[in-house]
């Protein structure tokens, strides 16, 4: 797709906006600690100084270690691969679902639509939490059911989103154009459907993010996410918890670490969507 | 109306049903049986079991008896605790727990509505800016962290609050409801300020200011009746988190409710309880959204007429 007035005035428009930039700006370093954790790190995230113990911020553990002598900031940042990962797959699998499902309906449309939206509006209704919490229970608390369950509940809303947008395109002259000239429906969804809904679902795929952090870590808060030695920054908070009274900086900095993501997170997110689309930036 | 309500009632029926029949089964599938993570037991003692609990039966026989069991309200006994009941134990804990969620509820719509129709009042003012910004972080600080931060300040040094428990000692039951009321205090500032300026810029406003009444009558009886369609709507939805988050509220302040005994259970592999459980919730969150969107079907003028 080449460089159109849209995305180019986004860009500025996006550029513009200071929040949104600094939240991006943390999003990109986070990434670069996630991905190369294994240097960053001073120390490995399972290494364990049994002589130390939970000893408090020094020059030798800037953040101080756990009540079982590992690093802190190793932790956090081979917490951040975790953490991370849950949030951009699980984003991944809602995308998949969720954008297919909506274009499917909406481009359908009549009883099919109806059908597939009503399905969703069902779902809507129905605690996902508790089949999460069911399907870890049952099968395990394994890393890669826990993307797919997180992602199998937060496509509804993405459906949605998308089957609007569909809807809205549809009848357009240039789609109608495409389907007298007998393109076929695969091609009709990536080369004329695809390109243009592409905006929202690029601000919406930003803000479900941290959406799914938060549920990765009330998952693993509840020791029914991520299994040690692993770690999330979810298990990191429960673990701060508990020592919370006697070694306060176990609670502190991996909390600080969270809410400053999810805050980048959603800053980002905003801007996206005030760049995209203006008309909704005025309230 | 009135029609709406049958036929979303007639809608939640197989939904229900439908829910019932797919966490039994899903529980089925579970690897190992409920008494396998006990001390060995022998053979004989393990066929007594299984029978006392009618395991022995075919997967469809428990199905169904679990089903006609269901419908009169029978959610079977508990596997981790021998000789209570899972609708006994659903009994003592949902009391503790909708007192929570109404005091959550309590706060968050005060303080949210409160907050939201000011910020967009006073739009663009520090009025506008700084409950904003205290909306922004109570939805990026989750409750999982914000339950132990409060409890480090408040319990344990100012030592002004006690730091768990529910109903034992005077004030114990603040925390917990402030902790579990503020993120939802955050969305609803956050829809009710959107709501009112959205409203605000209408023409029934200028109305009601051109006939000359007071702006506290044009915001309270006009503007705040539709501004608020976005909150009523959220409220539904929000039964559901709520629900998630006494699963964490009632674990930091060990409250003995509903939440709480869900979790254990899910540890446990009590899975009579969870099955019990889930589909309680299930029941109790279809009927909220119903309800919740009635109340905005009925506050929108609108669809109020139409029907």
């Amino acid at each position: 797709m080449k460089n159109n007035s849209l995305w180019s005035d986004a860009l500025y428009r996006l550029t513009r906006n200071k929040a949104a930039m600094l939240g991006g700006l943390i999003l990109v370093l986070l990434i670069i600690a996630a991905v190369f954790a294994p240097w960053l790190a001073p120390y490995s995230y399972s290494y364990q100084d049994l002589n130390l113990g939970a000893s408090p911020p020094s020059s030798e553990h800037l953040l101080g270690t756990d009540i079982l002598g590992r690093d802190l900031l190793s932790r956090i940042l081979y917490g951040a691969r975790i953490s991370l990962l849950v949030g951009f797959v699980a984003t991944g699998v809602a995308l998949v679902i969720g954008v297919s499902w909506g274009i499917i309906a909406g481009y359908a449309g009549g009883r099919i639509d109806s059908i597939m939206m009503r399905i969703v509006d069902i779902l809507y209704g129905l605690p996902f939490i508790i089949f999460i919490i069911l399907l870890m229970v049952i099968f395990g608390r394994n890393l890669w059911l826990l993307f797919g369950a997180i992602g199998a509940v937060e496509w509804l809303t993405m459906a949605r989103i998308v089957r609007g947008q569909v809807i809205g395109l549809k009848n357009q002259e240039f789609v109608l154009a495409a389907k007298a000239m007998g393109v076929s429906n695969i091609s009709m969804f990536r080369r004329h459907l695809l390109p243009n809904i592409l905006g929202p679902i690029a601000v919406y795929a930003t803000l479900t993010i941290p959406q799914v952090m938060l549920l990765e870590g009330f998952l693993s808060f509840l020791g029914l996410g991520i299994q040690p030695p692993m770690s999330s920054w979810g298990t990191l908070i429960k673990d701060g918890v508990e020592s919370m009274e006697e070694y306060g900086w176990l609670l502190i900095y991996p909390g600080i670490t969270f809410t400053i993501t999810l805050f980048a997170l959603n800053f980002f997110g905003d801007g996206l969507r005030d760049a995209l689309d203006p008309k909704t930036s005025d309230n | 109306m009135l029609s709406i309500f049958f036929k979303r009632i007639f809608l939640a029926i197989p939904v229900l049903f439908a829910v019932a029949s797919i966490t039994f089964f899903l529980i089925k599938l579970a690897p190992g049986g409920p008494f396998d993570a006990d001390r060995a037991v022998s053979p004989q003692v393990l066929k007594n079991l299984n029978e006392a609990y009618n395991l022995d039966a075919s997967n469809w026989e428990q199905y169904v008896d679990y089903m006609s069991g269901l419908l009169r309200g029978d959610l079977g006994p508990s596997f981790r605790f021998p000789g209570r009941s899972v609708s006994e134990m659903i009994s003592t804990g949902l009391p503790i727990t909708f007192e929570l969620a109404f005091y959550a509820i309590l706060i968050a719509l005060f303080m949210g509505v409160f907050s939201g129709v000011l910020a967009a009042l006073k739009r663009n003012t520090f009025l506008d800016f700084i409950p904003m910004a205290i909306a922004m972080i109570g939805i990026c600080v989750p409750t999982f962290l914000m339950g132990p931060l409060l409890v480090l300040i408040f319990g344990i040094n100012l030592e002004i609050l006690p730091v768990s428990g529910w109903g034992q000692l005077p004030g114990d039951k603040i925390l917990p409801s402030l902790t579990l009321g503020f993120a939802y205090a955050a969305y609803i500032a956050r829809l009710s300020r959107g709501g009112m300026l959205e409203v605000l810029n209408q023409d029934f406003i200028r109305t009601a200011r051109a006939k000359g009444l007071t702006e506290r009558m044009v915001v309270i009886k006009h503007a705040m009746q539709g501004g608020l369609i976005p909150v009523v709507s959220f409220l539904g939805p929000a039964i559901a988190g709520l629900l998630a988050g006494s699963f964490v509220v009632e674990t930091i302040f060990q409250i003995p409710g509903l939440g709480r005994f869900y979790v254990e259970a899910a540890f446990n592999r009590d899975y009579t309880m969870i099955l019990g459980t889930t589909i309680f919730f299930s029941a109790m969150i279809v009927f909220f959204n119903l309800l919740s969107d009635l109340a905005a079907l009925w506050l929108n003028p609108r669809s109020r007429d139409a029907s």
